[in-house]
């Protein structure tokens, strides 16, 4: 059987290792998974730490994922996920970011990391600095908006298609035949708490 | 390879050429017949499918996934349904486990039944192309009787499967295996000791260990170069834990250790599909919360309660706890993951697809380099990209 390392193990080893615990905010379990939040100054310094250190060796970057919450007072998450193949273990690492800022690259730690983080560039506008190559990858030449932004429409701002008399593709705003309809189907009455003692003064009263 | 007289190109591949397997464009630098540089330009098949899951319910978004590697389109919903199931916590009845493990292994036959004969291809090999079709033929017809559509299954649902596989159905993809052995050892045949075939890749593409950790490569491309990783031994998922099956390590990590190893992989899943078949008994084939799982047809036409569940889990689906779970399964490609993130409502607030293609393609700058020009197709082929899912 393949012994897998699992977080109760690396919280203790984390606790344990000065250099880390240093850097990290918090730490954090959800179904099993372990994430560890980092000040994005410290990101490169920890990572590098995580990639190196014996104890954890989590030397492949499986996932490197942005996400958006526009709620937030710093909107942009960018959360790693690490592999230890030698420890049999994953590892999640969060950080936070903002238009304006900007997260170290760890290009140099992770070659892959690169398109990871033009994909994040593209998808989400996320800076990553000292990324050599931060172009957008995976929407259109010439594309505007960063898509998987929450305020982004689902259906986009412009459409293409081929126009016969200019013969060739153009781009025009985009035309909804019938507007977007967002259904919410979230049941109203689910989470609502009716307080116990209307009802049972109420039948006091009917008698 | 330095010749005086050499010219420098720089040229346009793709992206519609026939070795590009799917949808790439590469810009090539090249000093006359060799490749400088590869850049390689993607996106061109982006369907924005993240954006479209976190604008539907979990079960609207498990189609998308058929959608991604469409060669192997139920590994990729198993991915995702076993993140929604660990988020929210259900066990798979025993008989939805073993189903699960056949049409995954299926699939990894009909993944590497169009790979490895891609590969021979792109080396100038027709014969294997027709031979590999016709296996994975046989295989699409399995997959249209169990869920009812050829590619597009939308099979694995949460807790279980959709539907039960017929007796009938069972005793044909068991008789498929012993006739399917046969063909694997008729295409061997052609191509392992095929001098042009081993020319063309033994020593091409050469992946070391440290490239396999920096680059993030996964599955066979990984096993090529000798890691002895594969997630359903290394992370059992399923009953994986519980089947005898063995993982063929490459030595030398170039394309011709990643076609054997494909090779005999096929092998290995025919001999895990024979195991789950015997294992397989009658039960359940989804789970009994019917919060989560619909109900019986039957049972609609007579239970009032049985009605409305349906109704509720069709239009406002099931709400997930909050969380979030990096799930990764063993596809035919590689480490397929989902991310998820769940805010406790009937959506994933974000859901990210971590492709095994898209780690792979990103290194084929560095695997590329000094190659030449028609070495660099053999590559394509040998990392097993399909556009689906690099560009999702």
């Amino acid at each position: 059987m393949y012994k897998q390392k699992n977080y109760s193990q690396l919280l203790n080893e984390i606790e344990n290792n000065s250099n880390i615990k240093s850097l990290i905010v918090k730490t954090e379990v959800s179904a099993n998974d372990l994430s560890i939040y980092v000040d994005n100054e410290k990101l490169y310094d920890l990572l590098k730490l995580l990639r190196d250190d014996e104890d954890f060796l989590f030397s492949q970057l499986t996932d490197l994922c942005g996400v958006d919450w526009p709620e937030n007072e710093i909107r942009f998450q960018v959360v790693y996920n690490l592999l230890s193949m030698s420890n049999n273990s994953r590892i999640r690492v969060k950080t936070f970011t903002d238009k304006n800022d900007s997260v170290v690259s760890v290009s140099k730690l992770f070659p892959c990391a690169e398109w990871y983080e033009r994909e994040a560039y593209d998808l989400f506008g996320i800076n990553f600095k000292g990324n050599k190559d931060l172009r957008r990858l995976l929407t259109d030449y010439g594309f505007e908006g960063h898509p998987l932004r929450k305020d982004f429409p689902l259906t986009g701002y412009v459409e293409v298609r081929y126009d016969e008399s200019k013969k060739r593709v153009v781009y025009e705003p985009v035309e909804l035949k019938q507007e977007f309809r967002s259904f919410d189907f979230e049941s109203p009455w689910e989470g609502i708490k009716y307080p116990e003692n209307d009802l049972e003064s109420d039948s006091v009263n009917d008698k | 390879m330095t010749n005086k007289t050499s010219e420098k190109f720089r040229v346009n591949f793709g992206p519609q050429h026939p070795a590009a397997h799917g949808v790439l464009r590469l810009i090539l630098d090249l000093d006359g017949e060799v490749v400088e540089r590869v850049e390689p330009h993607i996106g061109l098949l982006h369907r924005g499918t993240e954006k479209l899951i976190e604008n539907k319910t979990y079960l609207q978004a498990l189609p998308y996934f058929d959608r991604l590697d469409y060669v192997a389109p139920m590994n990729q919903e198993h991915a995702f349904t076993l993140a929604v199931e660990s988020l929210l916590n259900v066990q798979v009845p025993e008989r939805a486990q073993c189903i699960r493990v056949l049409y995954s292994e299926i699939g990894r036959i009909l993944s590497h039944m169009i790979n490895v004969p891609a590969q021979a291809l792109d080396v100038g090999a027709l014969t294997p192309t027709l031979w590999g079709w016709e296996e994975r033929e046989k295989l699409m017809v399995f997959y249209e009787r169990a869920c009812g559509s050829r590619l597009h299954a939308a099979y694995f649902r949460t807790g279980g499967v959709h539907q039960d596989l017929e007796e009938s159905l069972v005793n044909d993809i068991f008789n498929f295996c012993d006739p399917f052995l046969k063909v694997l050892d008729d295409l061997e045949s052609l191509l392992t000791e095929n001098r042009i075939f081993k020319q063309r890749n033994v020593d091409i593409g050469v992946v070391t260990k440290q490239d396999v950790l920096d680059w993030g490569l996964t599955g066979v491309m990984a096993r090529g170069s000798g890691y002895h990783w594969d997630l359903r031994k290394t992370q059992p998922y399923e009953i994986y834990d519980q089947l005898d099956f063995q993982i063929p390590v490459g030595k030398n990590g170039d394309n011709y250790d990643r076609y054997l190893i494909r090779v005999e992989e096929c092998r290995q899943s025919i001999s895990i599909i024979k195991q789950v078949i015997e294992r397989m008994k009658p039960g359940p084939t989804i789970c009994e919360d019917k919060k989560i799982a619909p109900p019986k047809r039957a049972e609609m036409k007579s239970s009032m309660e049985a009605l409305i569940h349906h109704f509720k889990l069709y239009t406002e689906g099931y709400d997930v706890g909050p969380g979030d779970i990096y799930k990764a399964i063993e596809a035919p490609k590689g480490e397929f993951g989902v991310y998820l993130i769940s805010d406790g409502t009937n959506k994933p607030y974000r859901c990210k697809i971590r492709a095994p293609g898209f780690a792979h393609l990103q290194a084929i700058d560095y695997l590329g380099k000094g190659h030449l020009l028609p070495d660099l197709s053999a590559i394509l082929g040998s990392l097993d990209l399909v556009f689906g899912e690099v560009d999702r």
